[in-house]
């Protein structure tokens, strides 16, 4: 639904896809007890051979990285039934098969699709969903991801996070006549590294990526002008304005529950960085923490009256909360000697932080209710937690030799996936929002 | 002020020392880059400039300490992990950029703050501002006027050095002070 179109501006180059290699996702650790399930290929009711996209590969694909499902290989399917009427449980027991699912997509006129599709549970031999999801060419992978959200849900009871995106940025750095060049780039992809869009290429740093809570914008940090502003661009129409361009740091935005404010962190004239709320309609700055230390990296509670920061108040950096209109500051983090850049759970009981673990910068969580650090990642360099929308997973940037790459982590712990990319460097990935739509 | 009298007196002692030691060459931009250098000033803000009068440079004879026409070493200050105070060792080289820029108020010089990769990133662009700021008092207390000081941080965007090791990261804890913006 939404598509991403490249800005243009004077010092920004909107470029498309194709040059940008796509994310690939390697499980790295999984659950000994996924789930055994068959994603049978589609049936296909229109012209020409085939739908526009493999619906099952994309789903099985979906359902194999969450690590819950192990979906079996296409290769070993005894049957490939597109209706209910032609499903033979006997034979999906027999390969110790859970759970079915089988569909077809029909096509009713020119670029207006139908996925429809049933789960089965195959051991009691009744099915547990039938579901009709519309779909047009243009976000026919995007319908896909729907599909896998719907199963997900049917079979954990978790809203699937498919369908979602991430945003990140990407460096790469190129050598000519003994000077080198870096290239910034904002990208935003769907969950599973596929459909890559670039929305901002610069020559200087892009950082800090955050999504807007309706998933329609996403504010960050651009060095365009040889110093840091902070800009909101409008993923849709590729259309952005420039928010914060005060003197000194402008960084580290984070947008209120509602939409309205972003919170951000400023040092203005006297070169200290404090904590504001920048209202993006009256413009208004309300100034949250005054004093010497370094304070940034706000993140929001789910309730919009209370902002966790980062703040070097007592010595090193550790987590602090400080009312949303400002006031007395109280440090929140005690367990080791960095704790930095907290992102808070979408159940609000927990927050994600960079962690020093015995010299290693590692994700941890950490509960708010009982103070306690879990150190979830397990790398020498991580950084930039990002919780998915249904609080199950992490994605954060890690290291694989110099290079930096995306990994997920889940919040017990238990399974996780590694994003490399082909090229350039690879950091602060954002999850998005569920859609809203 | 006790203190910067310290200072001073030590300044004194060194410039001695420095006297009769080789005097140090210019390094260009184009030398930093085949060296690795990732975030040098986008300026072309090297060669030339010692026969402006850089206080230092007159009085040793050679290339300058401070302002425009020092060398690459005397324009970077490193810092210590997570820290942004100034280490004694520069006072000598801040004195010689603070008093070029006293006796040139027409000069500008942009402090550019920088962190090595260990951490936060925002974290770090506070780390990079913090040192910029601790370069600016110092430069302030010895003459120069804030009109003439801008300060900026990349935090740990644009190392010097590419590398997860302590070498490289002492390299990229540093300000780096650029002439002519």
């Amino acid at each position: 639904m939404h598509k991403l179109v490249p800005v243009f501006a004077a010092v920004l180059i909107l470029i498309s896809s194709p040059g940008q290699a796509e994310l690939q996702i390697q499980i790295t650790e999984g659950v000994d007890k996924a789930l055994p399930i068959a994603v049978v290929p589609f049936g296909w009711q229109g012209p020409g051979a085939a739908p526009p996209l493999d619906v099952a590969g994309v789903v099985a694909a979906d359902l194999a990285r969450s690590g819950r499902f192990a979906p079996l290989d296409r290769k070993d399917l005894l049957q490939r039934p597109t209706t209910g009427a032609d499903v033979d449980f006997g034979d999906w027991r027999i390969q110790a098969t859970d759970f079915l699912i089988i569909g077809r997509v029909v096509q009713s006129v020119p670029d207006q699709y139908e996925i429809q599709f049933q789960v089965f549970d195959v051991l009691r031999g009744e099915q547990l969903l039938s579901y009709r999801q519309p779909a047009t060419a243009a976000d026919f992978r995007r319908s896909c991801h729907r599909v896998a959200d719907v199963i997900y849900e049917k079979l954990t009871g978790i809203r699937g996070v498919f369908s979602t995106r991430i945003a990140y940025v990407t460096v790469s750095r190129s050598q000519s006549q003994g000077q080198v060049n870096s290239t910034y780039r904002l990208v935003v992809a769907d969950a599973d590294g596929q459909n890559v869009r670039i929305m901002v290429e610069s020559r200087q740093p892009i950082m800090s990526p955050a999504w807007s809570p309706d998933g329609r914008k996403v504010a960050y940090v651009s060095f365009e002008a040889n110093r840091s502003e902070i800009y909101v661009q409008d993923l849709r129409s590729g259309s952005r304005k420039r928010v914060s361009a005060r003197p000194g740091v402008n960084g580290a935005p984070a947008w209120s529950p509602d939409g309205q404010r972003l919170a951000v962190s400023l040092s203005r004239q006297d070169g200290n960085l404090d904590l504001y709320t920048l209202d993006l309609n009256t413009q208004v700055l309300t100034r949250l923490t005054s004093g010497s230390a370094i304070d940034t990296e706000p993140t929001w509670s789910l309730d919009g009256e209370q902002i966790y920061f980062t703040s070097d108040a007592a010595g090193g950096p550790q987590v602090y909360r400080v009312a949303a209109e400002g006031g007395s500051a109280r440090r929140m983090t005690f367990e080791g000697s960095y704790n930095a850049r907290p992102r808070m759970a979408p159940d609000g009981k927990q927050l994600a932080v960079v962690h020093n673990d015995r010299g290693n910068y590692r994700i941890a969580l950490i509960d708010l209710a009982r103070s306690s650090t879990q150190v979830l990642s397990d790398g020498r360099l991580d950084e930039s937690p990002s919780f998915a929308p249904n609080g199950e997973m992490l994605i954060y940037a890690t290291r694989e030799g110099t290079r930096g790459v995306l990994a997920t982590v889940s919040t017990n712990g238990r399974i996780r996936t590694r994003i490399p990319e082909l090229d350039g460097d690879v950091r602060e990935p954002a999850w998005s929002p569920f859609a809203e739509d | 002020m006790t203190k910067f009298k310290t200072v001073a007196a030590l300044l004194i002692v060194t410039l001695v020392t420095a006297c009769s030691g080789p005097s140090k060459s210019t390094i260009d931009e184009g030398a930093a880059g085949a060296a690795g250098a990732v975030g040098a000033a986008s300026s072309g803000v090297s060669a030339g400039g010692t026969g402006a009068g850089g206080a230092m440079g007159s009085a040793t004879g050679g290339s300058a300490l401070g302002g425009p026409g020092a060398s690459q070493e005397n324009r970077i200050i490193y810092f210590g992990y997570d820290d942004f105070a100034v280490k004694p060792e520069y006072d000598v080289i801040l004195q010689a950029h603070g008093k070029y820029l006293s006796a040139n108020p027409a000069a500008r010089v942009r402090l550019e703050g920088h962190a090595d990769e260990r951490g936060s990133r925002e974290y770090n662009i506070g780390l990079g501002e913090k040192r910029a700021q601790s370069v600016r008092n110092v430069l302030l207390l010895q003459g120069a006027v804030s009109d003439q000081i801008a300060t900026v941080s990349f935090g740990e965007e644009r190392p010097a050095v590419i590398g997860s090791d302590e070498e490289a990261w002492s390299l990229n804890r540093r300000v780096e002070i650029v002439y002519g913006q």
